[in-house]
């Protein structure tokens, strides 16, 4: 079966975020009111072939840790495993 | 004194490091990425460039090169490697060195000389400079802002392990000043600076011809 994960990875809240800061501040020069902090991180989509969802997710959370987030400056969310048709 | 230049993809310091290392007296040789083994090098040098594009990460995907599992053996069995810019990256990447490399404080891309503190003395690469003694040589990266836990930085500041120190002027908002640091068996160490490019008066600066000092590299370890 195939499925498709999507991953969040995003600095961590304590390393400064030299291009959330940019960001919002460019936001702010096109007149955008309101906003009051910016981060920038990555989103990577796996499409990957598991026996079942729970397969899946549990390779995909490897695949984190091992190489799509650095454990000392980065987090990440697996924010959701669906089943592709 | 034979020495292995390590060339990932994108490598693009290779030529330098391999000639600032043979003008020192060594036997220099390039090792491609893909190779299991270091051809019998006595000091490994991982260069600067653009390993896989810097995709995902700068040295994310390096690290997992196979060179990189002979690379690992040669750091646990107390030899000496040395880790410039994208080197320094892979190192940190591969936990051979603690913390992380981020995008520069300021963004932009720095590319110009600037001016280091040798901080220690204790490890191969910088056993022929004094303790205190200034270098210029050029930065050239994107992503060189040292980063590491509090924990981390205090430790290395205790062991002696930074190694370097950007002084008068830091060029990318590395956490104290942190240029280059050493691992705690003190022969792994990594440095964002280039002293191959800073390897003879012709360049601009010979402060980093030292770094090269290889046979000194050896007898340390």
């Amino acid at each position: 079966m195939r499925f498709r994960a999507r991953v969040r990875v995003m600095p961590r809240p304590s390393i400064l975020d030299p291009q959330g800061q940019a960001v919002a501040h460019a936001l702010g020069e096109l007149g955008f009111a309101g906003v009051a902090g910016v981060r920038v991180g990555r989103a990577v989509e796996l499409e990957l072939e598991a026996a079942s969802a729970d397969a899946a997710r549990a390779g995909a959370l490897q695949m984190c840790e091992r190489l799509l987030a650095n454990p000392v400056t980065e987090d990440f969310a697996l924010d959701d495993v669906q089943r592709e048709p | 004194m034979k020495v292995a230049v390590v060339r990932f993809p994108g490598s693009n310091c290779d030529a330098d490091a391999l000639a600032a290392a043979a003008a020192s007296g060594a036997d220099a040789a390039y090792v491609w990425h893909r190779s299991t083994d270091l051809g019998g090098a006595d000091v490994v040098i991982l260069p600067g460039g653009f390993s896989y594009g810097d995709y995902l990460r700068p040295g994310a995907i390096a690290r997992f090169s196979p060179v990189m599992r002979a690379v690992a053996a040669h750091a646990a069995a107390g030899r000496p490697v040395l880790g410039i810019c994208n080197g320094f990256q892979i190192l940190c990447e591969a936990q051979l060195l603690p913390g992380a490399l981020v995008r520069n404080g300021g963004l932009s891309f720095v590319c110009r000389p600037v001016c280091l503190r040798v901080e220690t003395d204790t490890t191969p690469f910088t056993a022929r400079y004094r303790i205190g003694q200034e270098l210029r040589m050029p930065v050239a990266h994107g992503d060189g802002r040292y980063v590491a836990d509090e924990a981390t930085l205090d430790r290395l500041e205790r062991e002696d392990r930074v190694v370097f120190r950007y002084v008068g002027g830091n060029p990318n908002g590395a956490m104290r000043d942190i240029a280059g640091i050493t691992n705690e068996g003190r022969n792994v160490v990594g440095l964002m600076p280039h002293p191959e490019r800073a390897a003879e008066a012709l360049l601009g600066s010979g402060d980093g011809a030292a770094v090269f000092a290889l046979a000194a590299a050896a007898a340390v370890a």
